[in-house]
Formats: C-alpha cells, structure tokens, sequence
C-alpha cells in the first residue's frame, strides 16, 4: 500500500497553498495552548451536547463523538468540483428511484438486474406506481466522499435514507469560531450555518399542490430514546418546526393532521427520521408504536410529502452502488464526475472467485450493511477472520460486495503525541427541493483517531472535524 | 403548539410544585414533633402529614405505621410512592426532556441539574439535620425552576401552560391543608392563647410559608379565622386559594386572547374565581368550612380536567 495523500502536505511533503496558514498558525502555537484548547472545544461540547441530549446518563461520555480542533479544509476550486459532481450523482439517484417506482426502463434496457431491486429488502412494493409530489424522493442525501490524491475523489457510499450527522457539521463550526476568532480572521471559510433556512427552504418547497397558505412543516422523530434524539430536537429547533411524535399525528380522510392546543393542525411536509418499516403500522410493521397510522394512504392519496420519500433506501444497497456509474449514464447521459470505488459484487460467480482469492487485500461490506459493522478489512484481519468471512461470503454471496483498501487521505490530528496525520472521510449533505439544488460548502469530516485506522465511523472510535471550504 | 408539548410543560411545573410542597408539609410536621407534647397534643402529626400529602391510602398499603421514619421515607424518597419527592423530581426531569427545545436553558438546567444532584442524595438520610437540608434544598431547587421559567421564557402559550400547572397544582396543596386541619380553624375551636393551637396555627402557616406573611397581613396574634382568610381569600398572599384563581384565570385568558377563542376551561376558572371574590370568612364557616374546602378540591380538580380536554390532548 502506498502512503496516504496528506491533506496539507501532499505526497511529497510540501505544504499545500490551502494550507498555508494554518500550517504557519500550527507552527506558531505553542503545544500547550493548543492542548487547552482542545479540552476547552471538548468542556463546550460536552455542555452543549449533554444539554441536549444524555446529560447525566451512565452513557453521556460515551455517547459523545470525539471533536477535533484541527479543521481540514478545501479550496474553492476542489470544492466545485465536487459540488458540481454531486449535484449530478444525487439527481441521477432521484431519477433512478422515480423509475424503479415507476416506468423501470433502467431494469427493462438491462443496466441493473432485476432480482437486485426486487428481493432487494429495501425496495418498498407499496411505492409502486404512486409518484410522489413533484417527482423528488431524496430531498436529503448524504454523500459519503473519500481522497486518495491531489484529484481523485471516490464515493464510498450513498446515503439516501435519514442521513444524519448535519447536527455535527453545524456545531462544529460554532465552537472553532467561539475557539479560534484569530483562524478565522486568517482565513475566508464559507458559511455552513444557513444550511436550517436551506433545508426549510428545501422542505417547504416540496409541500403538495400549493393550498395558497404557508405549507406547515414538522420533523418525526421515534422520541427521546433513539441515539439521534439529540440531532431531531438541535434541527427542529433551528428550523423552527414542531418536533414531533407518531402520537402527535394522526390521519383523517387521508390527510395527515398534528394535535395542538388550538385543535388540529394540517401538516403538508413531514422531514421523518424514521425508518420506512416503522411509519405506518397499517402497512408496514404492525407492532410499530412510532408511527402514524393511515400516513401511507394519506401519502400515497399525494395529500402530504414525506421527506425522504418511502422506499429510498434501495439506493443505500452497496450492490446498487456498484451501478452508480451506469446509472449516471444511463438517466443523464453523461460520465460520472465523481467516482465510484471498483466494486466487486460477490453475486456474480466471477467477481465472487476473485474475491475469495484476495480477501486479504480487499475490503469486505455487507451490501445492506452501515455503521461500519460487519465489514472485513483485509489488510489489517487476522488469519481466522478471514477464514471466517471467507466461510460466510460462500454461504450467502449475495450479501456482500469487496473493494480495493483504499489509501483514505489524512489530515492533521491531535494526538495524545502532538499533532499527527489521521485518516479521514468528508459527508456532504445535498438537499434537492422544487426549485432547486442547495450544498452548503463543506459537510461533516470523519477521522479515525486510532493510528493506521480506516474505519471512521463514531461507532468504531471515529471523531469529527470542522471542515472549512476555503474562498477562491 | 403541540398538544404533548404543552401537557409536559403543564406536568413539569406541577410535579416542580408538588415537591416543595411535599417538602413544606414535611418541614411543618418536623417541628410540630420536635416540640413537648404539652404543646401540639397527643395527636399523630405524620399521620397528618401523609393525609395532608393527599396519599394516606397508599402509606397504609405499605407501612402499618405512620412514624418520622416510614412517613419520610415514603413522601420523600419512596420509589412506591409515585408522588414522593424523589418521583415528582424524575417525572419532572422526564417531561423537560421530552420537551427539551420548549424550555429555555436555564430551566433545562434547573431541572436537569437538580435531578441529578437528586441521586447525591441516596435513599435516605443519615440523620435529621441532613434530611432538613435536603428539604431545604428541594425547596430551593423549586425556586431556581420558577424563577428560571419566570425570568427567561418568552411570554406565550408554552408560559401560559407552565403557570397553569404551577397554579392548579398549588390551589390543590393549599386546599388540602385546609382539608386535614379545618377543625383547628373552626370559630368555636376558639381558646385564644391556648398553646397547644398556636403551635398548630403556626405550622400550618409555616407549610405555606405564610408565617411572617401573617403577621404583616393582619398585625395581630394567630387568630383560627384569620388564618382561613388568609388561606382562602386573601389575593396578597401566593398561596390562597383567590391569588391561585387570579393567576389561574389570568393565564386562561391570555391564552384565549392569543388563540381567538374561549372554552369551558376558561368560564370554569372564572366562576370558581368570582365565588371567591364574593365569599366573606363568616359566610363561609356558617355554610361549612369543611364543605366549603370539600368542594373547592372537586372543583379544582374539575377544572385540570377541562384544561386537559381543552388544549392537552
């Protein structure tokens, strides 16, 4: 494996221009005012976190995910490109869902194979020929982005279902600008905290055919005792909308109505986290208390919209991924800006020989798989683990798919040593509405804090960082 | 807003309130049973207390007696007791947290740190000088809630629906004082100077913290009528049944206003109000103190219910 792309230093070890004055900055401080700082980013964080969410539970600590101080940032230039090349791969993946709902001329001219959509758990047969309104169903992605050199950008995964995260991103920047007022003098940073009015904008933009009134808009939430409770009530609040509860709702000649202390209330958009097996009892899981029962209905009658829409989730399958390039070309007519990782898919009989022939140099996911759970690095595995997965990927190929170990870019990190190179990912948040595509610039930077590490889920000992995009 | 936001935010406040009321009650009882029986009578003063806390049925399934340890152990740390001090604290923390982006962050705060400083506090206390500071301090904890929704909400409908849950909840704890003690009150319980009442008068006083307050009001010595006036139909004091109505329909009304629609709630508060307002203290015990109190309780508890009907659910 070659030695990974550094973020400020590059290959060669020469100080990239975007760089530049934060290499100077890092220079200039001494080791223990950065180390202050760090436990002052860490003290504020964990009021601000705990205020929110878990203070005072036996868990708070860990439930916390680790803050870096350091930022990782891009140039302007970097950043339209990949802002360019996600507007693409997020419209082609709307279009993608739109036709496997509806006409499926991308199964019937052969780009994807059926039986992937069909027996694929995450296909929701209830969508079938109901459009939705104005045609968008991932009004919210989340694109998974990794840098292995100075140009090459892969996607490592879609996120089409209830990203989450955006908490993270916009917390991020509040506390480095309450931290570190001199950086930012220093530099030009995009703003990241319009992205609540870009995402209201968004939301109501998407309500079903105008009423002539201001489209009333909540969040659902499973309630205070989902991991990401916190992340529902920070954005309900920015956005200024009710958070709501399945119980809050209820449905009535097909349309979807909140209980208020002024009686029922009409609700044209919900931004649901929840997952589509738990939204309507009716039609999906019958023992599901989280949901609302009648929404389907009242959702597939066109009275409401769900953000995402229902059935999404086929595009988060990592067999489904592998396509991506094709499903580009096919709907838009054009090449992919943004990469895919080589992808074999272990289903077909010779992808899945190559495969079990490199597992120690390959990267093993499940294809329904997240979290970085369940997934078999190579490199780093030990003989029996290999030989475990290897047993498992003959049982049920189907179920996996391997890439190359990718030599993830790094980017400066606090260490308990100083300051070190960690791997890193970067999840920029598109948001798709009526009128148009919003990115704020930037997203959420993952590191893996363990040395060596690939794995930059918060899971698995992952951390965040800011991520600035630089003017210019 | 969300009916479930303002049934929280109406819960929150009333658990708040009925733990430093708890705590009063138990406060008042420590003292009455600190002094020589020749002073307050052979009567069971914690026997009083768990009546007066509205949960003698409950008490009696669990403990055969009612003595120092069984009655404070009970109102305060029971976890069996949903309406200990120990449970209207977690009810309490469990509502903000439901409704978290509803409070304001001192009142998270207040809320959030007194429950956790709660557990500090064991299951118990070693001895009576710990456990009076553990009464103070729920009282204290109390305040700093009130004050923070005081202070730093903004003035809406989630206000208006804390403070009707302060005011409902508080009417009830005084009505139920008076419930327990009418008697002590009665006109021809009368035997002024007799010390074995003015000792009773004074705690009943004390567990509205209305002592001090007594004497500014009426500038006399501890008169049975004088403290059911105070008690009942004062609008000085906080804690009378008429200041609770004032507020009570003073919040209504707002929210009324702010809505463009009135409801049972709201005439139901303001007949209960305009009774009081007529009422004199001798009307009141020709009629029957004892009914009179008996059916302020039903009534008040009436109108949580139409409140509930109303905007909760």
């Amino acid at each position: 494996m070659v030695a990974a792309f550094d973020e400020m230093k590059g290959h060669d070890g020469d100080v990239r221009p975007v760089y530049g004055e934060l290499s100077r900055w890092l220079k200039e401080v001494p080791a223990d005012v950065l180390d202050y700082r760090r436990r002052e980013a860490e003290l504020l964080f964990r009021r601000i976190g705990i205020t929110f969410a878990v203070y005072g539970e036996a868990d708070a600590q860990e439930r916390l995910i680790p803050f870096d101080v350091i930022p990782r940032i891009m140039s302007g230039a970097e950043w339209r490109f990949l802002e360019k090349g996600l507007v693409q791969r997020v419209k082609a993946l709307n279009l993608f869902i739109k036709d496997i709902y509806g006409a499926r001329d991308i199964l019937r001219a052969g780009v994807v194979p059926d039986d992937l959509v069909f027996r694929n758990p995450a296909f929701r047969p209830e969508m079938s020929g109901h459009s939705v309104p104005h045609d968008i169903y991932v009004h919210v992605a989340g694109i998974d982005i990794v840098r292995v050199d100075a140009d090459t950008f892969y996607v490592l995964e879609d996120n089409a279902r209830t990203p989450s995260g955006v908490s993270y991103m916009l917390e991020n920047r509040e506390i480095m600008m309450r931290l570190f007022p001199e950086l930012f003098a220093r530099h030009r940073i995009a703003p990241v905290e319009n992205y609540p009015d870009e995402l209201l904008a968004t939301l109501k933009s998407v309500a079903p055919a105008p009423s002539g009134r201001d489209p009333t808009v909540v969040l659902l939430t499973p309630g205070v005792f989902n991991s990401a409770y916190y992340e529902h009530s920070f954005l309900a609040d920015k956005l200024g909308v009710e958070l709501v509860e399945g119980r809050d709702l209820f449905v009535k000649d097909e349309f979807v109505y909140m209980r208020t202390t002024q009686g029922p209330r009409q609700v044209d958009v919900i931004y649901r986290r929840i997952d589509d097996d738990f939204i309507d009892p009716l039609t999906f899981r019958p023992d599901s208390a989280l949901g609302v029962a009648g929404l389907m209905s009242a959702y597939q009658s066109g009275n409401v919209t769900m953000a995402n829409a229902v059935g999404t989730g086929i595009a988060d399958d990592k067999a489904v991924y592998s396509f991506m390039p094709a499903i580009v070309k096919f709907y838009l007519g054009e090449e992919p800006l943004l990469k895919n990782v080589p992808t074999w898919r272990c289903r077909e009989p010779e992808h899945l020989a190559y495969v079990l022939e490199h597992l120690h140099e390959l990267v093993v996911k499940e294809v329904h798989g997240s979290g970085g759970y369940g997934m078999l690095i190579g490199p780093t595995a030990s003989k029996i683990a290999i030989e475990q997965f290897r047993a498992k990927l003959k049982t049920a190929p189907k179920n996996f798919i391997a890439q190359p170990t990718l030599a993830l870019s790094t980017c400066p990190t606090c260490v308990q040593q100083g300051v070190a190179p960690r791997h890193v990912d970067l999840r920029p948040f598109v948001l798709t509405g009526r009128d148009r595509t919003r990115i704020v610039p930037g997203g959420l930077t993952r590191v893996a804090l363990k040395e060596g590490s690939l794995v930059v889920n918060s899971s698995q000992g992952g951390g965040t960082k800011d991520t600035w995009v630089l003017d210019g | 807003m969300l009916s479930r936001t303002a049934d929280n935010l109406y819960w929150l406040s009333r658990y708040v309130e009925r733990a430093e009321y708890l705590a009063r009650i138990l406060d008042a009882t420590q003292r009455l049973t600190a002094l020589p029986l020749a002073y307050v009578g052979a009567s069971n003063e914690w026997e009083t207390a768990v009546a007066t806390a509205g949960c003698a049925t409950a008490f009696f399934k669990t403990y055969d007696e009612a003595n120092e340890e069984n009655v404070t152990d009970f109102l305060a740390f029971s976890t069996a007791n949903s309406s200990s001090i120990r449970n209207c604290f977690e009810l309490a923390r469990s509502n903000a947290r439901s409704v978290r982006t509803a409070l304001t962050t001192e009142m998270w705060d207040a809320i959030n740190g007194t429950w956790l400083e709660l557990k500090r506090y064991g299951n118990g206390s070693a001895s009576r000088e710990e456990f009076s500071r553990f009464l103070r301090w729920v009282q204290e904890s109390s305040l700093r809630y009130d004050g923070s929704a005081y202070r730093t909400m903004l003035r809406n409908d989630a206000y208006w629906f804390s403070r009707l849950g302060v005011f409902l909840e508080r009417a009830d704890n005084t009505a139920r004082i008076l419930d327990v003690k009418y008697h002590l009150l009665l006109p021809d319980n009368e035997r002024v100077g007799g010390p074995l009442d003015y000792f009773q008068w004074s705690s009943i006083l004390r567990s509205v913290s209305a002592l001090t307050a007594y004497h500014w009001v009426y500038r006399d010595s501890l008169k049975p009528w004088l403290v059911a006036d105070l008690l009942i139909l004062n609008e000085q004091m906080p804690r009378s049944l008429a200041s609770c109505y004032v507020s009570l329909v003073e919040h209504l009304d707002n929210i009324a206003g702010a809505y463009g629609r009135q409801g049972p709630a709201q005439r139901q508060a303001r007949g209960i109000r305009a009774r009081l307002q007529n009422s004199r203290m001798d009307g009141i015990f020709q009629r029957g103190l004892h009914e009179f109190i008996g059916e302020f309780i039903t009534e008040n508890n009436d109108l949580g219910a139409a409140i509930t009907q109303q905007f909760l659910i």
